[in-house]
């Protein structure tokens, strides 16, 4: 017996409402974030991410109620983000039933506030996210992966392995690495990113970006995930969550069923 | 019948809304408790929390808590230990900001608190779901053990967020345990009190299950 790794569905929410896009774009409406939670939960789901894609702060606070209602009937981990900006945003988060809160564009634009988040409410809440694709930069002769913030519209120019440890170093619990090469492509997940990173850190990392069949979950823990995140598979139902997780019991991978 | 009044200790260390919310879905009533003072009229006590174990025993003695705690565990009053409110019950932590200095706990349970090791292949925090497994037979377990583990199975998966653990797996106290590069106590029951290093209210069904149970109790 040991530690299973963990299979997260993830429901990009916009204005109340999960939608999904390739590549950051192309939005699709895929239904009602806290019946999506409920259906996930019983499928088995390990944990559940939201992501917050909506622009304006006014409408956020549709955020807090989904958040809030899923906490009321779904009891596994719940990680939410996007626009996370301030002390005040994890802790508003945090008190509307989220578990972890993960970040991404405002690690880049100032450090010390991932070491702070860490210092005020522990690390085990603190998520950092990287979005990364390949770059044409090389890294020691290896292959190099860039950091983008702004929903993958903005390139940062760091080094996505330095920049999870650096994480790390600071106070993140866990890191959920999303291939941009990879998102919404089905193609399966980018395990070369995968093992640099997950060789760096020592923390948890969440694979994200690109899960397409079953063998890709496989693939993601053998280059050293903990947990396996994808979104399009499960919300338009090509794959169950069950599906997979047997799946990868049948290959001996530890797994909650 | 009355629904039965729970206590969350509110004493600034995270998220007591999902332990609270997950009472409320079971039936049960709920106050947050902040002082000795709205100790009063409860059925059971929840000790909740994540976060740093200095921050919160200090919390607890700036709330003048700590001593109506021990008092009412050592009672036998029904009360519940969740994370760092397993951890607190122990005699003390190296989880210090002081190097080489521990912090006391609760002293409830002989034993210190440990970090994991820092080595290859082990990921810290111990993060996800991990099967907890029963020390006693059901025959060997009190009464209160017994009711309290209906329906849950040996090896059954639970959810875990740590980065420390109690050393002491021997006391007689340590219900189950659980392996992460080695075996750790990762619950303990003593007269009316159970306390777990994983978190019911984050594991789904079993987790919910085993909340029904405590809360039938009462």
């Amino acid at each position: 017996m040991a530690l299973a790794v963990r299979v997260i569905p993830c429901l990009d929410v916009k204005e109340g409402r999960v939608v999904k896009g390739t590549k950051f774009l192309n939005l699709k409406d895929a239904g009602d974030p806290v019946e999506v939670a409920i259906r996930y939960n019983k499928e088995s789901a390990d944990e559940l991410v939201f992501l917050d894609i909506t622009a304006s702060w006014e409408k956020r606070k549709i955020l807090l109620e989904v958040v809030r209602k899923t906490a009321e009937q779904v009891f596994i981990p719940l990680t939410v983000g996007g626009g996370v900006r301030a002390l005040e945003d994890i802790r508003t988060l945090l008190r509307s039933g989220a578990d972890k809160v993960s970040i991404n564009t405002s690690a880049v634009k100032d450090p010390g506030f991932i070491a702070r988040a860490a210092r005020d409410f522990g690390s085990q809440c603190i998520v950092v996210a990287i979005d990364a694709k390949k770059s044409s930069n090389t890294r020691q002769g290896k292959s190099a992966w860039e950091v983008f913030i702004h929903g993958g519209r903005t390139a940062t120019g760091l080094d996505a392995v330095a920049w999870a440890s650096k994480m790390e170093e600071l106070g993140a619990g866990e890191i959920l690495l999303t291939s941009m090469d990879r998102d919404g492509t089905l193609s399966g997940y980018d395990t070369g990113l995968l093992k640099e990173i997950s060789q760096a850190c020592s923390i948890p990392v969440i694979a994200s970006g690109g899960a397409g069949e079953k063998k890709d979950f496989y693939n993601a823990w053998k280059a050293g995930a903990s947990a396996c995140l994808a979104a399009s598979l499960f919300h338009y139902q090509q794959l169950s969550i069950r599906e997979v997780k047997k799946y990868l019991k049948n290959r001996k991978v530890p797994i909650r069923l | 019948m009355k629904k039965p009044l729970i206590g969350l200790v509110d004493y600034d260390m995270g998220n007591l809304r999902s332990v609270t919310k997950a009472m409320e879905f079971l039936g049960a009533r709920t106050r947050w408790v902040e002082s000795p003072g709205q100790l009063a009229g409860l059925n059971a006590l929840v000790l909740p929390g994540v976060g740093a174990y200095a921050r919160a025993m200090q919390n607890l003695r700036k709330q003048k808590l700590v001593g109506a705690l021990q008092d009412w565990i050592i009672a036998g009053r029904l009360f519940l230990g969740i994370c760092l409110g397993y951890q607190l019950l122990f005699t003390e932590s190296e989880e210090s900001q002081i190097p080489n200095e521990t912090v006391r706990g609760l002293g409830i349970v002989p034993g210190k608190v440990v970090r994991f090791q820092r080595k290859k292949n082990l990921r810290v925090p111990h993060m996800g779901w991990n099967t907890v497994r029963f020390k006693k037979t059901a025959e060997e377990r009190s009464g209160f053990e017994k009711k309290l583990f209906a329906g849950i199975k040996d090896n059954d998966y639970f959810y875990f967020v740590h980065s420390y653990y109690p050393e002491n797996r021997a006391a007689h106290e340590v219900a189950t345990l659980t392996n992460y590069h080695l075996d750790f106590a990762s619950s303990i029951v003593r007269a009316n009190l159970f306390a777990s290093q994983f978190h019911p209210e984050k594991s789904s069904a079993g987790g919910m299950r085993l909340l029904k149970n405590f809360v039938s109790i009462i």
